[in-house]
């Protein structure tokens, strides 16, 4: 059988006006992994998180890896609401990239686990691996702050790709 | 359906060596761009950096990186083009260094930034893994890259880099 493409755009957001969170819902489960892009910044200093079907029990964990140009550091978080991406400023720019790999992400026997990289020449650079303790397809994403009145800026970039295996 | 994954152009350094590796003429038709590179220079030591300039600036480049070496961790950040490792004339024989820089709205107003993940595994003790953040304080369109070593001349022959365009659309 002939390969199907492979990182295919499946959806991408610009936010026109600052915003609290970015939704992928009805996400298709015809692929092998999935990979979502951000280039971002946020009105004040909050964690980038990201939560699947709209699951805020707390089924979620994750390690970290980080530098802040200075020190380095690990640490984990287990049983929370949501998977926090960068304990290190987004900042007040859009100069942060962010990548997600979402593996294997529409079986239905096996939880969910998610390799994530931030870099921000301003605050640092980190590496995570999270897990989502469910056994469904991921078939919605939320891209979400870990706490509210900050806001996600304007003209940050969210682009959702399908992996493909040949 | 087509990729949306493209090969723009690649670099292989020949027999005589190579200063640098350059990418030119970048089509502004893509969302993202990715460097996969694996290189080594003439460096006398066991690893050298390689630096990353665009558009032929090298000036407004800042970066913070975290790395291991087996036994120790240090953060560490700079100004500067600083951008990946590459094995040096000392490593392992045959090793080059890995690196993946992924620069997100190359095309956009803002200013550049990219991430960078690079390795220098050489079955030995001096090796090194780190993460890199990275900005080009400028609001121009990339449209072209330029790679050289840090400390060493030259890449040496079969150093590699791809370029890679990824379409959101």
């Amino acid at each position: 059988m002939a390969a199907g493409a492979t990182y295919e755009p499946i959806a991408t957001t610009t936010l026109v006006s600052n915003q609290a969170s970015v939704t992928f819902s009805s996400i298709s489960a015809s692929y092998t992994d999935i990979i979502l892009v951000a280039n971002l910044g946020s009105t004040t200093t909050p964690s980038i998180c990201l939560q699947f079907n709209s699951d805020t029990g707390n089924n979620y964990s994750m390690t970290n890896l980080y530098g802040n140009g200075s020190s380095a550091a690990s640490s984990r978080q287990s049983n929370i609401s949501q998977m926090n991406f960068n304990f290190l400023d987004p900042g007040t720019t859009i100069v942060s990239t962010m990548l997600f790999n979402i593996m294997n992400y529409s079986n239905a026997t096996t939880y969910k686990s998610v390799l994530g990289r931030f870099s921000n020449a301003g605050t640092g650079a980190q590496a995570t691996i999270g897990l989502w303790r469910s056994t469904a397809a991921i078939n919605t994403i939320k891209v979400m702050l870990d706490s509210t009145g900050p806001l996600l800026l304007s003209g940050s970039t969210f682009t959702l790709y399908g992996i493909s295996a040949a | 359906m087509a990729s949306k994954y493209t090969l723009i152009a690649s670099s292989t350094v020949g027999s005589g060596g190579s200063a640098t590796i350059s990418f030119t003429s970048i089509p502004a038709t893509y969302t993202d761009l990715k460097v996969v590179a694996n290189a080594r220079t003439d460096r006398a030591s066991n690893n050298d950096w390689v630096k990353i300039g665009f558009n032929g600036s090298t000036s407004s480049f800042t970066y913070r990186e975290i790395e291991g070496d087996g036994s120790t961790v240090g953060s560490y950040t700079g100004s500067g083009q600083l951008a990946f490792f590459a094995t040096a004339s000392s490593s392992t024989a045959s090793t080059f260094g890995n690196a993946e820089v992924y620069i997100p709205n190359y095309t956009g107003a803002n200013y550049k930034s990219y991430s960078v993940d690079t390795v220098t595994e050489n079955n030995g003790t001096t090796a090194v893994a780190s993460m890199n953040a990275g900005l080009w304080s400028n609001t121009a369109a990339i449209t072209s890259i330029e790679l050289t070593p840090n400390l060493g001349t030259n890449f040496v022959q079969y150093s590699t880099a791809y370029l890679y365009g990824i379409s959101n659309s």
